[in-house]
């Protein structure tokens, strides 16, 4: 009981056996590795806010003298200046983003339903298939799949970046694992003995139990939707995305600094919104993430 | 034989539901072939294939599919016109015999891989590690920091900018101001700095789904379990992190470990932004790039996909071996 009272109580939880030094140490490599990752995000808001002459300022500053939203304008004129109006651009990407995003929650939702509460022949074997296919990147079929898209006739449609996102697994895994340890057992049979169809049980009973994870799953599609930049299906400038315009403004090269760090700053405030709206989902979901033998 | 009792004792239970009706036939596992019971299950539970079908149709066309035809177009010379003719394995000894680029590319690959694959593992943990004890509004905060680079996008090409050639650059600039160096250094495009300059952008980014498993596994670990473990003797945080922590975080560092090492070997896409593509002298020239020269630009299909083929192989092989590596921890 002697070392039970030498815990040290912090105002949020017991902490045990921490030394001063210890925890000094922490903060200090925390600060320091805290220091690498945010100044170059902070540079690029900076960046973002310089007028001309400060970009072109030696020995080059990181802070901003005299900000202005000058880069922004900048911005919006190159825009209007693009072959195809951008709101094209935009229209594509949200499209993309939201259809692929439906699909894929609809679909991954369903499969991880039965993946994880029914127990039927060859469903080991299908998430075993699953969680391999989180073992190696998309170039790895991209060849094969360039070939399919063709005979498919879907180059050049949205198609050939829709329907394989919605087929996507890392939110299907997270979503199955969620259901696994979240929905409870009983609570599904004592649906199924009161005579509530399976479909009727998924779609009343379990799918409200899992909202973190619907979340999670609409978060990570959609970032990884709205960053769709140029693809080796697209090549009408029409179909085109909104991250590929983007991507076109910022290879204009050093004269073009400022409206660069400008389109930056646009395209990163969606994903970390959206990220800062749903931390505490994702989080949660995240608790079940884990990886069995 | 666990499996089968715990089946074994569900059917039962189906059947004592089902008596009022159906008296005559009470059928159990044991008077079933396996594939007459196997048969039946799949009648059984229609519903659960309807729901699982839409996706695995289209999870199998675009991703199964593709690698299996992958490997079977590596071994033919497919150029996309005409039909392919089966050359065995004319393409994996050209590549490792006649094409030096290849060889430069996959000595890349495995350096990005070694370097980015483990060092942002670690630091995925460590971080997560180290903001476990901060209040739960302030771990909310640093988690952001920290996670932020990973979904920005295109904001890592400031470090493009950070790097930049010219005296403008934010540390050329004051590397000649402080006299430390007479001339700019080309920092993209010099082999000497261009290789590690890319790997530290692509871990500055690196911190991304496994950092979060990470810091949601850290709090799910059963605080009693530290308590017993300090009166059990555990003396520092050290030890109650191998002794206790480690072993309770096993499946998160398992699935962080499969998105480190996919992660890894993906690379390539952020090359191509900040040294060009191709970069000088090809100093960072990866497999991804071979495969989309070969595959995008050539039409050499047949040749492209073997390479695909060995990054698949590379890839796949690599998170076996440490899957099986981490399930020794705690043994």
């Amino acid at each position: 009981m002697a070392k039970v009272a030498k815990l040290r109580t912090r105002k949020h939880a017991v902490v045990l056996n921490r030394s001063r030094g210890g925890d000094t140490g922490i903060a200090v490599m925390l600060i320091l590795m805290g220091a690498f990752m945010f100044l170059p995000m902070l540079y690029v808001v900076l960046n973002s806010l310089k007028p001309l002459d400060e970009l072109w300022y030696y020995p080059p500053r990181f802070y901003v003298v005299n900000p202005t939203f000058q880069n922004f304008s900048d911005l919006f004129r190159l825009m209007n200046t693009s072959w195809v109006p951008f709101s094209r651009y935009l229209f594509n990407t949200l499209l993309i983003s939201v259809v692929g995003t439906l699909g894929n929650l609809i679909l991954s939702s369903m499969a991880a339903y039965a993946l994880s509460k029914i127990k039927f022949p060859g469903r080991d074997w299908m998430f075993q298939l699953i969680v391999m296919s989180l073992m190696f990147s998309a170039q790895a079929s991209a060849i094969a799949n360039f070939i399919l898209m063709s005979a498919l006739h879907w180059i050049d449609t949205y198609f050939a970046i829709i329907i394989p996102a919605w087929g996507s697994t890392l939110g299907l895994y997270l979503m199955k694992q969620f259901m696994e340890s979240s929905v409870s057992d009983a609570v599904l049979e004592s649906a199924r003995l009161d005579g509530s169809s399976e479909l009727n049980t998924f779609l009343k009973i379990a799918m409200p139990m899992v909202k973190p994870a619907w979340l999670t799953l609409i978060v990570y599609s959609f970032q990884g939707l709205w960053q769709t930049g140029s693809s080796i299906y697209i090549y009408s400038e029409e179909l085109k995305t909104f991250s590929y315009a983007i991507s076109q403004i910022l290879s204009g090269g050093i004269v073009r600094q400022g409206a660069a760090a400008a389109a930056s700053v646009v395209m990163m405030i969606v994903p970390i919104a959206v990220f800062v709206v749903s931390q505490s989902n994702i989080m949660e979901t995240m608790a079940t993430s884990g990886m069995k033998d | 034989m666990a499996k089968e009792v715990t089946v074994t004792a569900e059917e039962t239970a189906e059947v004592k539901v089902k008596t009022p009706k159906e008296k005559k036939q009470p059928v159990s596992r044991k008077d079933m072939t396996k594939w007459q019971w196997t048969l039946k299950e799949i009648k059984r539970n229609g519903t659960a294939y309807a729901l699982v079908a839409p996706f695995m149709i289209i999870f199998c066309l675009f991703t199964v599919i593709p690698v299996i035809v992958s490997i079977a177009l590596s071994f033919t010379n497919f150029n996309m016109l005409q039909w392919p003719d089966f050359v065995f394995m004319d393409n994996y000894i050209r590549l490792f015999l006649d094409d030096d680029l290849f060889i430069t590319a996959i000595q890349n690959t495995l350096i990005f891989a070694a370097a980015t694959g483990p060092i942002s593992y670690l630091l995925s943990f460590v971080v997560a590690w180290f903001i476990n004890e901060l209040s739960p509004k302030i771990r909310a905060i640093v988690t952001l920091i920290f996670y932020a680079p990973s979904i920005a996008g295109s904001a890592y090409t400031i470090w493009a900018y950070i790097f930049s050639g010219d005296s403008y650059g934010f540390v050329n600039g004051w590397l000649l101001k402080l006299n430390i160096i007479q001339d700019p250094i080309q920092w993209f495009r010099d082999t000497t700095y261009c290789m590690p300059l890319c790997i530290v952008v692509s871990l500055w980014m690196s911190l991304g789904t496994a950092f979060l498993s990470f810091i949601a596994g850290l709090q799910v670990v059963d605080r009693s379990l530290y308590e017993a473990g300090a009166v059990d003797g555990v003396k520092n945080r050290w030890q109650e992190l191998y002794y206790i922590t480690l072993p309770c975080m096993k499946q998160q560092l398992m699935f962080g470990a499969v998105l480190a090492i996919t992660g890894a070997f993906g690379f390539g896409g952020v090359v191509d932004a900040l040294a060009g593509n191709p970069s000088v002298d090809y100093c960072a020239w990866t497999i991804t790039h071979h495969l989309a020269d070969y595959g995008g630009a050539r039409f050499e299909v047949g040749y492209a996909a073997a390479i695909s083929v060995l990054l698949f192989l590379m890839s796949f092989g690599s998170n076996i071996l440490i899957k099986k590596l981490l399930s020794k921890l705690g043994q």
